[in-house]
């Protein structure tokens, strides 16, 4: 079953066009790399998913119901949780409030905790921090905290923006492998937006290359990964 | 020692009317970005509400009780039905920045000349629910009363209210992640829109509360919370206008401040003295007491 539909999305920042007739789709429970240089579109896709920006035309439609024009506030209660640009976390509150945040919502406030604890478990350097504040905390550990916020929401549809910017090797590593066995967990539907072109085609089951705002390429990420054209000219290997 | 020790108690008194106004205006600003000088006009208004009940029920703690209902209502309405409508049809660009400041300003005038028109313009006095004699230690009276009690633990009471609601509830989480980063917020699930509106209707709560507090040490008219205002506004920059706690230590700061200027200076030096203590703890803390420029950006 198709989870999200994309079709035709145009997206316009005032006379700025981002995005121009893209379509893809994802499958339920599989992770799609978005990949692009600079000033692709690629946060643009994300943040119309999210319901924080309106699309100009083209439809978005998360497991039949369409998500244009909802709020960001009500997709999360649908199940899409988004972790923006730059390690979304909330710099005034400590590690645990930060976590908390992303529960304030749901009424069942015990599975609330589960899920910290669940994050802890999946991230042990936050479950050292808890109460300290989320300033103090290294880039790689807030984008840990970042996503973390997201799970607590208990997210269908995760959408991550460049996750590994700024982080070392190793940390992405540890990120990229934690997003993937937790997917896999859950059956949760991933759209992971990156630079990294190689590291997120490797766990993603479909890629999506865009350029200027426009469609290059959609396909089984192994398949994009070798193509020669693809590669020397947006993959950079 | 005795003049030095009843500066202080006044100070705290002055200290204890500014932070609850500068209360008010740090949760507007940190919520919605303005600075609502139609708290002064909402915080006089309640204070009517409050002289009214108490014209007729003659009992300070109902009349109080209703003041802050009404201001805190106030406070939400002017959110819900005059902030919201400024926000949706503003655009980008300085205009858009400036606009709803001097809207809250234009309010004030709206209020005021309202608070004119049911009540009059003349001054009225508002009785104190408790004796205004002065206390006598060791055989000297000091300048503080049973009422200046009445002020510190009213202000006290609030402000450990809103530490309790801010620090140990969701909804104080809420409050304080939409405050800090309202996309996040929202990315998060919080439904910042009606937050926002909580956020003034706590402040409109605090804004009646420092009105009826201060009003039976003072005169009661359409503007005579108009300095209240400025001294409040004053307050919540030395304390960084961010930050709650801030707003109390800079009332206090400011409070204590001025009882020094008042009492061992000159006591026609009121005005000058706000902004001596403002340039002194700025030069001090150039962000604030709580501010940082590291954290906030805004
Ligand atoms: N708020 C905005 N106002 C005007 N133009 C914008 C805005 N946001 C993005 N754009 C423009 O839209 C285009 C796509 O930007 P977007 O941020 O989606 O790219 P991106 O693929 O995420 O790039 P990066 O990899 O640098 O993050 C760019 O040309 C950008 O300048
Ligand atoms: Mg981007």
């Amino acid at each position: 079953m198709t989870a999200l539909l994309i079709n035709k999305l145009t997206v316009d920042h005032g006379a700025i066009r981002a995005l121009s007739d893209v379509s893809f789709e994802v499958p339920e429970g599989k992770l799609a790399a978005v990949i692009g240089s600079n000033g692709a579109g690629k946060t643009t896709l994300l943040r119309t998913l999210s319901g924080l920006k309106s699309p100009t035309s083209g439809t978005a439609r998360w497991n039949d119901r369409s998500m244009v024009g909802v709020k960001p506030e009500d997709l999360v209660r649908r199940g899409i949780s988004h972790v923006s640009e730059g390690k979304s976390v909330i710099p005034e509150l400590t590690v645990k409030e930060n976590l908390l945040v992303g529960g304030l919502w749901r009424n069942d406030k015990s599975d609330t905790a589960q899920a910290i604890n669940e994050v802890v478990e999946l991230f042990p350097r936050l479950g050292e921090r808890m109460s300290q504040s989320a300033n103090t905390l290294s880039g790689g550990e807030r984008q840990m905290l970042a996503i973390g916020r997201a799970l607590v929401s208990r997210p269908k549809l995760l959408l991550l923006d460049e996750p590994s910017l700024g982080l070392a090797p190793l940390i992405i590593e540890q990120i990229f492998t934690a997003i993937n066995d937790l997917r896999k967990r859950l059956n949760m539907t991933v759209v992971l937006v990156e630079q990294n072109a190689i590291s997120a085609l490797e766990i993603a089951d479909i890629g999506v290359i865009l350029n200027l705002g426009e469609l290059v390429a959609s396909g089984p990420a192994q398949d994009l990964m070798n193509d020669p054209a693809l590669r020397s000219a947006y993959l950079g290997y | 020692m005795r003049q030095f020790f009843s500066t202080i108690l006044i100070g705290i008194t002055l200290g204890s009317i500014y932070s609850l106004m500068a209360l008010a205006l740090v949760l507007v600003w940190r919520s919605t970005r303005v600075v609502n000088f139609a708290q002064a006009g909402q915080a006089i208004f309640s204070t009517y509400i409050g002289y009214e009940m108490m014209v007729r029920t003659g009992n300070f703690w109902f009349s109080l009780l209703i003041a802050i209902i009404i201001g805190s209502l106030l406070g939400a309405g002017v959110e819900y039905f005059f902030m919201r409508t400024l926000f949706k049809h503003a655009d980008d660009g300085p205009v858009a920045a400036l606009a709803p400041v001097i809207a809250t300003l234009g309010l004030l005038g709206v209020i005021r000349s309202v608070v004119g028109m049911i009540w009059g313009n003349e001054y009225r006095s508002f009785a104190s629910p408790v004796s205004t004699d002065n206390f006598v230690v060791a055989g000297a009276t000091i300048p503080f009363s049973r009422l200046n009690v009445l002020v510190i633990v009213g202000a006290a009471l609030v402000m450990i209210a809103f530490s309790i609601i801010f620090q140990r509830t969701n909804l104080g989480l809420a409050l304080r992640a939409s405050a800090f980063q309202p996309e996040i917020a929202r990315l998060a699930g919080i439904r910042v829109g009606p937050i926002r509106t909580i956020g003034w209707t706590f402040a409109g709560g605090a804004g009646a509360v420092a009105g009826v507090l201060v009003t039976p040490n003072d005169i009661l008219s359409p503007n005579s919370l108009d300095t209240l205002l400025v001294f409040g506004f004053v307050a919540a920059v030395i304390g960084g206008l961010e930050s709650l706690p801030g707003a109390v230590v800079g009332g206090m700061v400011l409070g204590i401040g001025i009882a020094f200027i008042l009492n061992y200076v000159s006591t026609t030096l009121i005005f000058p003295a706000v902004f001596v203590v403002l340039l002194l703890s700025l030069v001090i803390k150039p962000n604030g007491i709580f501010g940082s420029k590291k954290v906030r950006n805004a």
